[in-house]
């Protein structure tokens, strides 16, 4: 029996390490398993014995050289089809960094290993042939990472050996794939031209690629942010175990899946929703004065109250949806086809209960990112459904919370896991527009020469995505959480959008509103439509892209004021349902209200109080919302005011209500 | 550990403990008749180690289980019975040389006889007396081929098969442990750590090892490439010659199938060290994994760890 601790300052290095873990997908023969295994090699992660043994079996094969590929070829059958049918973890680290990657293959009817391989995944690799071109498999690939909002993409163009290091084959591969990325929603995409047969740009840096400035594979995934999507600000966690020792100890245990906490903290039960406070957040080394998202915790609070797994702690005043109906785009994983109204089971966080799926709203054709009719979900297929539980779920949307906006779907027949499902924003009242799905049936073909009808109405940004990071900056945690601000402030947080035509009245009541905050000594801010049209947005004319933009940034700048703790009121005519949703997905539930502020259309045009209704009768200006082009109402709007009827106000009134 | 206070960033061992100890709680609460596979070698103190945290300041909830082939180190049992006696934990052992004595396992015979495939004789009666639903194991991927794909929690059938083309999905923090009559779980919290993790996890925690472990001088002889100990369970042949080193076991199993590396590393350093330039996996030193090819898989069907 030994205790003999090294200690010095070596052993301390690995304390510094962190962990990326990432999917790889690439067509078939895409090069996927060569590559996996050239990062293993040049990484030095890989043992004499295991090269011995692909030395062996290339050998026994009959392949020339050594196979890196069969590195990553798992189970037995795999390596007589050579093809890979499930998800492989594979582990290398370097000294900054520990990387899982999470192997899956490219096959057509896989899509249910790519979303499992996914759902824990950070980043994703992205395989394209260079000699092949961007192909509706890579394109799947890409979808399916937006749909489970990975944060990063990397595209990695492969084979470049075999096109000469061609940098025009590359440029076209990369407009290519940013044409498509538009329709998605992904942050952060980077393109790296590799030859994982030669090494070129994975891990050291291509003589064969002088016109490429940018990182190669591995100094790339060495240095990009991880933690990108974990969610601080609202605090969920959910119970997975209670800790009884003694009469005197009640400990509540799981892992955070959200926010953060301290000792002191206010929190609430769900669903019992009784109020407490956090007394201690105890581990066997020692108390802890806060924990994150990620961290596996044993609360202990200071009333005796009941609590059991299944129940979920929260902040009193950030709670999630509870519900049992709600929304979710659900990728089915079973043999047997999703039946409607069949009791199958949910587990979502820690709660297990029945669920029926009620209804099939459209099936997704993966391929050309489009809605289809179906009655049913086959194998690997992906659906928006509508859902009723049992018990109520604590929920959040998966665009928010990806821990407690996911869950899976198990047949009690067979306890075989048969759907993964991610919850949707917003209410199940209404059917909304897709973020995620184009309205416009796009072919393949017009994707690739970009002949459809968005296409071409706006510039070409140069990130390509609809909801762009710039390459290389990555999201900072705020300095000064909201929750103190508003502690400050004395008050919450809000935003109201006032929507609608143009001379409907919204700027009239936000100016009144804004004096009314600002007498009551509340901070505030608003953001005009016109006046952000000058600066921020001046390069944005008013097409549909266009428009989206718009929003999409002032959004985004409303956000920014959100979270510093103002009362943030945007007038905006955002005529497109879709881009007030997306606005309001920022948001967390409660704090943000739609006011659509409207009025008969010929009232609005007799104020014209910009003169536009005039211009547009002559034909000066086209496409004025109100005249020449549609309001899409939203049944979701929180507010809804008609200024025929009320005046500035009572409409003002109407308003400040719903900040008590 | 230490924590990182007002930020959170996060270390690799920190997350790979988090996430083996919502592992460890999830079987705690999924299942009526956990046990914790503990073999006295490192992977399965690691993960009993975890298991304490997880469940701080209560008890573990669920006793030991060790498969012990009756041809073990003497150091290994000395040490079992050391931890389980310090944490006062309930210890289930399932004797192959009971199953011999039994005939329901038969012996091997020749020279290289190994009771390694016996034990999934014992390790299954064992598991189906004491009514066991889930058995936690300290297995990780990152150790063999066949391992690469194997779930968090791996369901068996009746008659404790894996079937590597049936496994559950497995999808952010969502385990099923949903299950039959008759059929279990092995659940498998240290999957995602590699060998070099474990290291520094033991350095950092200062967890108590076996001295096989450190280097120190033994006799040993060369079979095939791998140095094996002399022991009374090994048939050793005549044309092997038995000499003298200073060793130490990267992984402690069965003493007629754990082969021994040259080694002068002697504290934790100085075996972090050397893994990180050490050119064969661990288990390359495990006779029985050199049988052919995909041994490991086919036992793995038959139920092994
Ligand atoms: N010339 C060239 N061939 C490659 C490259 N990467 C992979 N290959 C070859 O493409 C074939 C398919 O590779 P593999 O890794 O098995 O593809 P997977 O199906 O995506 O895993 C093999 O013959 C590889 O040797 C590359 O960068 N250049």
């Amino acid at each position: 029996m030994s205790d003999k601790n090294g200690q010095s300052e070596n052993e301390n290095k690995y304390l510094d390490m962190d962990l990326l873990r990432f999917t790889t997908a690439g067509s078939v023969d895409d090069g996927k398993s060569t590559l996996i295994g050239r990062l293993l090699y040049d990484s030095k992660s890989i043992f004499e014995d295991q090269m011995e043994a692909i030395e062996k079996s290339s050998k026994s094969s009959g392949e020339k050289g050594v196979n890196l590929a069969l590195l990553t070829d798992g189970l037995k059958a795999e390596r007589e089809q050579k093809i890979t049918i499930d998800v492989a973890y594979r582990y290398f680290a370097t000294p900054k960094r520990k990387f899982i990657i999470a192997d899956t293959p490219g096959h057509i009817q896989y899509t249910r290993n790519m979303v499992t391989g996914a759902s824990t995944a950070e980043l994703a690799v992205i395989l394209v042939d260079a000699e092949k071109g961007l192909l509706t498999q890579s394109k799947r690939h890409a979808f399916l990472s937006s749909l489970l909002q990975i944060p990063h993409l990397v595209v990695a163009v492969n084979k470049m050996d075999l096109v000469n290091y061609d940098e025009e084959v590359f440029d076209h591969i990369v407009g290519d794939f940013r044409k498509f990325a538009r329709k998605l929603d992904v942050d952060d995409v980077t393109y790296i031209p590799i030859s994982a047969l030669e090494g070129d740009n994975v891990v050291d840096k291509s003589d064969n690629t002088d016109w490429y400035n940018g990182p190669t594979l591995l100094h790339h995934l060495e240095s990009v942010k991880v933690d990108a999507s974990h969610n601080i600000v609202d605090f969920r966690l959910p119970i997975q175990y209670v800790i009884r020792p003694n009469q005197n100890f009640r400990g509540f245990s799981g892992r955070i899946a959200s926010g953060r906490i301290r000792p002191g903290d206010e929190i609430m039960v769900l669903p019992s929703k009784l109020t407490s406070r956090v007394k201690e957040i105890v581990t066997q080394d020692e108390n802890l004065d806060v924990a994150f998202p990620g961290d596996s915790v044993t609360l202990t609070i200071e009333d005796d109250i009941d609590i059991s797994r299944g129940d979920m702690i929260v902040r009193k005043n950030n709670i999630p949806n509870i519900g049992s109906d709600f929304e979710a785009y659900l990728c089915w994983m079973g043999g047997e086809n999703l039946e409607l109204n069949k009791p199958y089971v949910i587990k979502h966080t820690t709660q297990t209960t029945q669920v029926f799926v009620e209804k099939l709203v459209y099936r997704m054709n993966v391929d050309s990112i489009s809605r289809e009719q179906a009655d049913t979900l086959e194998l690997n297929e992906i659906g928006r459904v509508k859902l009723k539980t049992a018990r109520p779920l604590f929920y959040d949307p998966f665009q928010i919370n990806q821990q407690t906006g996911s869950f899976i779907i198990i047949d009690p027949a067979t306890n075989a896991t048969i759907g993964a499902g991610l919850i949707r924003a917003g209410s199940t009242k209404s059917e909304l527009d897709d973020p995620l799905v184009e309205e416009e049936e796009l072919t393949d073909k017009d994707m690739g020469t970009g002949k459809s009808g968005r296409m071409n109405q706006t510039p070409e940004p140069e990130t390509g995505s609809q909801a762009p990071v710039s390459p290389n900056v990555h999201w900072e945690p705020w300095n000064v959480p909201r929750e103190e601000r508003e502690k400050r402030y004395g008050h919450k947080a809000a935003i109201f959008w006032l929507t609608g035509i143009s001379g409907a009245g919204k700027s009239t009541i936000a100016k009144e509103l804004e004096k009314r905050l600002w007498d009551e000594g509340k901070q505030t801010i608003l953001l005009d439509g016109d006046q952000i049209r000058h600066g921020l947005c001046g390069d944005l004319g008013f097409s549909p892209a266009d428009r989206t933009e718009n929003i999409r940034r002032v959004g985004e700048v409303a956000r920014l004021f959100f979270e510093h703790g103002n009362i943030v009121i945007c007038t905006f005519v955002s005529p497109y349902k879709k881009d007030r949703d997306r606005v309001r997905s920022l948001f967390p539930e409660g704090s943000f209200f739609e006011v659509h502020v409207n009025c008969a259309p010929e009232t609005a045009q007799d104020r014209d109080p910009k003169g536009l209704y005039e211009k547009a009768k002559t034909g000066e200006i086209e496409g004025l919302t109100g005249y020449d082009a549609d309001y899409e109402i939203s049944e979701k709007a929180e507010i809804v005011v008609n200024t025929d009827h009320q005046d500035v106000k009572e409409a003002v009134e109407t308003l400040l209500d719903k900040l008590k | 550990m230490s924590n990182p206070k007002n930020q959170a960033r996060t270390t690799h061992l920190k997350e790979l403990e988090d996430e083996a100890i919502f592992i460890m709680r999830e079987v705690g609460a999924q299942f009526e008749r956990p046990v914790l596979l503990f073999s006295g070698g490192k992977d399965s103190i690691c993960m009993f180690h975890v298991a304490k945290k997880a469940f701080y300041p209560g008890k573990i909830p669920f006793p030991l289980m060790h498969v012990d082939t009756g041809h073990n180190f003497h150091e290994t049992i000395a040490f079992r019975d050391k931890l389980v006696e310090e944490n006062e934990v309930e210890l289930i052992v399932g004797s192959v040389q009971e199953s011999i004595d039994k005939g329901e396992a038969k012996e091997e015979t020749g020279p290289d006889a190994s009771r390694n495939a016996l034990q999934t004789v014992t390790l299954l009666k064992t598991l189906k007396e004491y009514e066991v639903d889930a058995a936690l194991g300290g297995g990780r991927r990152d150790e063999e081929k066949a391992r690469a794909k194997e779930r968090f929690f791996s369901h068996r059938d009746v008659f404790g098969q894996w079937d590597p083309k049936n496994q559950r999905p497995e999808l952010w923090n969502l385990f099923n442990g949903r299950k039959n009559p008759g059929e279990h779980f092995r659940v498998f919290p240290l999957s995602n750590w590699t060998e070099m993790d474990v290291w520094q996890y033991i350095a950092q925690e200062k967890i108590e090892i076996p001295s096989l472990y450190f280097t120190h001088e033994r006799k040993v002889f060369n079979r095939r490439g791998i140095w094996l100990a002399d022991t009374e369970f090994v048939n050793r042949q005549e044309e092997e010659k038995l000499e003298t080193h200073m060793v130490r076991f990267r992984t402690i199993g069965d003493a007629t199938s754990t082969g021994a590396v040259m080694s002068t590393a002697s504290n934790l350093e100085e075996i972090i060290q050397e893994v990180a330039t050490a050119r064969q996996t661990e288990r390359g030193n495990r006779h029985d994994d050199k049988r052919s090819e995909t041994a490991m898989e086919d036992r793995k069907k038959q139920g092994y760890f």
